[in-house]
């Protein structure tokens, strides 16, 4: 086993000297002239950068990792379950659709509760597909 | 050979983890971070568990890894180049982190481990299936319990604004 | 267990060279190699491939000036068919520019990180019958691992540039690359409950013996569409390259990269790209098996080692074409449509699948 995973360590090494290389290389026969001026500027198209782009910005990413870490976890849980089940056969069933039916009560929940879209919505004029609705903090 | 590669994983381990902890700056200490937990990942090939190591890469390093960062770049002064761990309190800190050290030390010390000659299995997947199944599936249901609480609170706290 | 590492230390090992560390390095060093030089000529063709997919369908004539090896350029199909080639060289000599206001030394990093992220997945992508890196007992379970650390190097291009469009751009990948990976886990554990091993010699040799995969059941034909759905959405392409969608994020998390670290950023997407349809050429469509053995009719002389490498290839490259077909095809999604895709359509779908093809096995 330690030959089947030997080339990772030897891999991540080789790619950096390699991509290393390739940058001293680069740096070698790159033009170093013109490095003044608004050249290094952030780009803000073309006008000039207002502010640091470190700013907060909206929940919503964090909540989507903090909800595929959950999935996550049930995936991994599941293939150890799915190498054995043709040989445990309906036990094997019975016993993953339990754990996946809690989980699942999870994810209705968070379906339902409005939690899984992206834009929120918070004001409700109808209940029709293409009913008008208000859309709030749609910034990104 | 194996030796020299478990120093190698073991030392970058090692000196992330310090710098995790002595980096003054917080965007740094999560990018350590990374490095720590692939160490971590590597030194579980070590132990012959070669599905708990894809594990914690795609658990760790894929999911954890991207939500700390996410909470670094959350924070509120992240512009602000004073971003820096608090250093208020050393002493207690200190007295704190030693005792937490002697009581893993005695723990390390006196448990009896298990040692011999690592046992090869030529596919720990089917056989973790089989204990997943047979016996630890208490446990291995109630952790169901326990991703639909983590499920739901992390709802919870997403729809306080 | 027959992996390329392991066929090359026999051969040093029957050379005389008594030291088997140096022969493992040697070894994994030549493999590495040949893995650089497959991701550079992948994305060397598919940059010209990609243009001239997109000329044919778009009825134009795609890059026609640069001539090389005696090609004159013209509006036959080869012309321009120096023009990737002075690219490369365009990128390569450029200018090498860092912002001021950027974290340089995190800038330098996710590079690195990202590259070695689609660079450590080929070790556990085989390329025909024994042809692979490693063959790990984990295989499957190996490529979803290792293709969940380029993430990270996302996240720290798009921040460290101080730029608004690259950070943006970041938080959007991440969160499109981490949801999407849950429909890819979901559809390829079809393939294990029925095989029963994440090695992918042991899936394609039950494909072998019975069908291929993507005909073993309507769920298996299921599973099929929704990993090639997510491999797409995977790999951020149109019509799901939100993170860098032109017309409101400039580039997305690459906007301040340029010259060679942008180039690298390149290789590493069409590396995924390849390997996302490796993948989907070996678990769904029999990987190294010929096209006859969808019949189950299987032909001697057309198969072995090279032949391997020449079906998966055909096959892969039928899946980069069939990625080029969707860019010309479908228009861009919404951010939120593509977030209410993944977790509201494909999501419940896959585990819905997951449960029947369990049910069917246990019937069947």
């Amino acid at each position: 086993m330690y030959t089947d995973f030997a080339p990772i360590l030897i891999f991540i090494f080789f790619a950096l000297l390699l991509i290393g290389a390739l940058f001293v290389l680069q740096n070698i026969i790159s033009p170093k002239q013109n490095k003044g001026g608004d050249k290094l500027n952030t780009y803000e198209c073309g006008e000039v950068p207002e502010g640091s782009a470190w700013v907060k910005f909206n929940i919503r990413f964090y909540v989507v990792a903090l909800i595929f870490i959950i999935f996550d976890v049930e995936i991994l849980f599941m293939f150890p379950w799915a190498v054995v089940f043709q040989k445990v056969g309906l036990l094997a069933l019975v016993e993953m659709l339990i754990f996946l039916l809690i989980l699942i009560v999870g994810y209705a929940y968070v379906w339902v509760k409005d939690d899984l879209s992206w834009v929120k919505m918070t004001v409700r004029y109808g209940r029709g597909r293409y009913a008008p609705l208000q859309k709030k903090g749609s910034d990104s | 050979m194996a030796e020299v590669a478990f120093i190698i994983i073991a030392a970058i381990t090692l000196a992330s983890a310090f710098f995790v902890v002595f980096s003054s700056n917080l965007m740094y200490s999560g990018v350590a971070l990374f490095f720590t937990l692939f160490g971590v990942a590597g030194l579980y090939v070590f132990l012959y568990a070669d599905f708990l190591a894809a594990t914690q890469i795609m658990v760790y390093v894929g999911g954890i890894m991207v939500l700390i960062l996410f909470g670094i770049m959350l924070t509120n002064k992240i512009a602000s180049t004073d971003l820096r761990q608090a250093n208020r309190g050393r002493f207690m800190a200190g007295l704190s982190a030693f005792i937490l050290f002697l009581l893993i030390s005695a723990i390390a010390v006196t448990t009896q481990w298990h040692t011999g000659s690592p046992q090869f299995l030529d596919t720990t997947v089917a056989k973790l299936g089989m204990m997943i199944l047979y016996q630890y599936l208490l446990p291995f249901e109630v952790a169901s319990i326990l991703l639909l609480a983590a499920l739901i609170g992390a709802a919870l706290l997403s729809r306080k604004k | 267990m027959n992996s390329v590492i392991d066929s090359m230390m026999k051969i040093f090992g029957s050379l005389g060279t008594g030291n088997s560390a140096l022969g493992l390095v040697l070894a994994v060093v030549i493999a590495g190699l040949v893995v650089f030089t497959i991701m550079a000529v992948m994305a060397i063709v598919a940059v010209y491939f990609e243009r001239k997919v997109s000329a044919f369908m778009q009825d134009r004539i795609g890059p026609m000036e640069v001539g090389i090896f005696g090609f004159k350029g013209g509006k036959q199909f080869w012309g321009g068919i120096g023009q990737t080639l002075a690219d490369t060289v365009k990128l390569l000599v450029k200018e090498d520019i860092l912002p001021k206001e950027a974290d340089k030394k995190l800038m330098i990093m996710a590079p690195f990180i990202i590259f070695i992220a689609s660079f450590l997945t080929f070790i556990g992508v085989p390329l025909s019958d024994g042809l692979v890196v490693s063959d790990f007992n984990i295989g499957v379970f190996y490529i979803m691992a290792a293709g969940s650390i380029g993430v990270i190097g996302i996240i720290l291009a798009g921040w460290s540039s101080n730029n608004k469009w690259s950070l943006y751009g970041a938080l959007r990948s991440a969160a499109q690359i981490i949801s999407y990976e849950i429909p890819i886990g979901l559809s390829l554990m079809l393939v294990v409950i029925v095989v029963g091993s994440l090695n992918f010699g042991d899936i394609v040799a039950w494909q072998a013996d019975h069908r291929w995969f993507f005909i073993h059941s309507p769920f298996a034909f299921i599973a099929f569409i929704i990993y090639v759905i997510a491999g797409v959405a995977e790999t951020n392409r149109t019509p799901f390259d939100i993170p860098e969608a032109e017309s409101e994020l400039v580039a997305g998390w690459m906007t301040e990269y340029s010259g060679f670290r942008w180039s690298i950023f390149f290789m590493s997407e069409y590396a995924n790209v390849l390997i996302i349809s490796i993948i989907a050429s070996i678990i769904f469509l029999g990987g190294w098996l010929s096209p006859l053995a969808i019949f189950g009719v299987h032909v001697s002389w057309l198969e072995g080692p090279l032949w391997g490498l020449f079906w998966i290839f055909s096959k892969a490259v039928f899946f980069v074409f069939v990625m080029m077909w969707f860019r010309w095809t479908f228009p861009r999604l919404r951010v939120d449509q593509l977030m209410y895709f993944c977790w509201k359509v494909l999501i419940p779908f896959a585990l819905a699948n997951l449960i029947f093809i369990s049910v069917w096995e246990l019937i069947f």
